[in-house]
């Protein structure tokens, strides 16, 4: 008998060999699954409300869910594996495309690792222009965010309305880097573009007409009745279950820990800024609704701030042309929009990376789903893949 | 029923009051769709698009002298640059120049490494093509840059 045959998407009837239910590792294992009431449905991958590639293998019992399994993979490109085979400064591309709505934050983190490894610091105009840029990228992502989450639950107009405002971030990065999306907006050491004629007041523009807007989003959905009944009490995750599992950002705070990296341990210059941690009660999706919308309005103090005091000066730090880091290995943390974003770097000497590691928020916080869906219904799964805001192409990278 | 509901329903009041907000949010101002192909996008300064390799406008000489360091520094290794020294003038010319755009991402690695500023990504943006071929750039292609694409029913 060929491969073919024995495949199991190929299996006969009758036939054993590993099935859909093989990859279900539940509690509940039930060997007649497939009895009056109990049903396994596949979700995905090409379910629009899975954010992309993502197959979900439901267990349910009537509308009920009685556990789920994640495949993931669909959209894996070897990121980690190419980092291993480019220089250093010929790297710096590729992790835009890890997180593609927040590709500004993906670069951030990874020039921050490898200036880490260097001993360089970036002198503060670059620092600033960072942190202005990463809080700018983290609203648009936001907005994405709550566009495609509203837009699962139901409601169709903020999508249209995030959309029309994010224009306005993008428009600040095309003029800045010469990119919408796949920004490769820094260098490492610190920035290669001065900031453009107009920038700061680009910047003030943005922020004075953002905050209505922000209103406005919330006179949509927080007192809507349909809104709060789809996501309060739904996808409830507890402080000890979010740190047993890794999760960070917004979901970790939506559950009431009060750990954000730019407080805790505050890389570039966000130690100099005001800003608040927002954080929840419940850790159900209305609470990390919340606390998304807060917390752009925080980035829009800290980019007001940051204009502010923009000082002047150099935007890069003296950085051979030829980037040969010392034999030693790095690890750097920071705040993404999803959570903590890592780079784990080691070093051999040589121009390549001997191992580059990333640890995506988005890949630790889908984790959680199968603890947050237990018991709930079919459609509250929408809900909370929608609420831990993953992006596949950081998932599987 | 008193007077005035009835008035208000006779005459569509809430009707009116309504379609009111629909037509304010049709206003001019508020209309943010670009009409493509009609309407050209504004298109910034540091924009990452076609490639493009520069002449001497006075002479008509290529302004790339081969120091290979595009190819070099190009993360997915698209460009190719073969030179040899001109006898008369000693100077380094380039003979065969190949830049692969279907697999370009536009980091804009390759520009910044240019010694010469030859090399450049310009504002252009319509690279579509319906099929692979023309997608790999000869010196020509890359100094004539992009035809102008005119679109017609």
């Amino acid at each position: 008998m060929s491969d073919f045959e024995t495949d199991y998407r190929h299996a006969k009837p009758g036939q054993s060999g590993p099935g859909v239910t093989d990859y279900l590792d539940l509690d509940t294992k039930d060997e007649t699954f497939l009895d009056a009431t109990e049903l396994v449905l596949n979700m995905g991958p090409q379910h629009p409300s899975t954010h992309g590639v993502l197959r979900v293998i439901l267990k349910l019992d009537g509308e009920k869910v009685l556990g789920t399994e994640c495949i993931i993979g669909y959209l894996h490109r070897g990121v980690e594996k190419i980092g291993e085979h480019r220089t250093y400064a010929m790297f710096n591309p590729y992790v835009d495309r890890m997180d593609y709505v927040a590709s500004v934050s993906n670069g951030l983190g990874y020039c921050e690792a490898v200036e880490k490894l260097l001993s360089v610091e970036a002198p503060p105009r670059a620092q600033y222009l960072r942190v202005i840029l990463t809080e700018l990228c983290r609203i648009s992502s936001h907005q994405v965010w709550l566009g495609t989450h509203a837009l699962d639950i139901g409601a169709l107009t903020p999508l249209f309305y995030c959309f029309r405002d994010r224009e306005e971030i993008l428009k600040i990065f095309e003029k800045y880097c010469g990119a919408r999306l796949t920004t490769h907006a820094f260098r490492i050491g610190g920035c290669l573009y001065e900031a453009y004629d107009g920038f700061e007041q680009d910047c003030k523009k943005f922020c004075d007409a953002f905050l209505p807007k922000l209103d406005e989003y919330e006179e949509l959905l927080t007192t809507n009745r349909i809104w709060v009944r789809r996501t309060k009490g739904v996808g409830i995750l507890n402080p000890e279950d979010c740190i047993a599992l890794g999760v960070t950002g917004p979901v970790l705070r939506a559950s009431g820990v009060k750990w954000d990296l730019r407080k805790a341990q505050p890389y570039e210059s966000y130690k100099d800024f005001d800003f608040e941690i927002p954080t929840g009660l419940n850790g159900d999706t209305y609470d990390r609704y919340l606390v998304r919308i807060e917390e752009m309005r925080q980035s829009v103090r800290i980019i007001r701030q940051a204009v502010d005091g923009l000082p002047t000066g150099p935007i890069i730090a003296k950085v051979p042309k030829v980037i040969k880091p010392p034999v030693g290995e790095v690890y750097h943390s920071i705040e993404a929009p999803k959570g903590e974003l890592g780079y784990f770097i080691v070093s051999d000497g040589s121009t390549q990376p001997y191992r580059m590691r990333v640890r995506p928020p988005s890949f630790v916080n889908l984790q959680a789903l199968d603890k947050m869906v237990r018991g709930l219904l079919v459609a509250d799964v929408v809900a909370v893949i929608g609420t831990l805001d993953i992006v596949l192409g950081e998932v599987d990278r | 029923m008193s007077l005035k509901p009835l008035l208000r329903k006779m005459f569509l009041v809430d009707l009116i009051k309504g379609l009111k907000v629909t037509f304010n949010y049709q206003a001019p101002s508020e209309a943010i769709t670009e009409q493509y192909p009609l309407e050209r996008p504004v298109i910034f300064e540091r924009f990452r698009g076609q490639p493009r390799l520069s002449v001497n406008p006075d002479t008509g000489e290529s302004l790339c002298i081969v120091c290979n360091l595009c190819a070099l520094a190009c993360p997915e290794q698209l460009i190719v640059v073969k030179g040899e020294r001109n006898p008369v003038t000693r100077r380094k010319e380039p003979v065969a120049w190949t830049y692969d755009l279907s697999r370009c991402m536009f980091c804009g690695l390759c520009a910044e490494a240019c010694s010469t500023d030859a090399l450049e990504l310009t504002q252009d943006y319509e690279m579509a093509l319906y099929s692979r071929e023309g997608m790999v750039l000869d010196q020509a292609a890359l100094e004539r840059g992009q035809e102008p694409t005119r679109y017609e029913k």
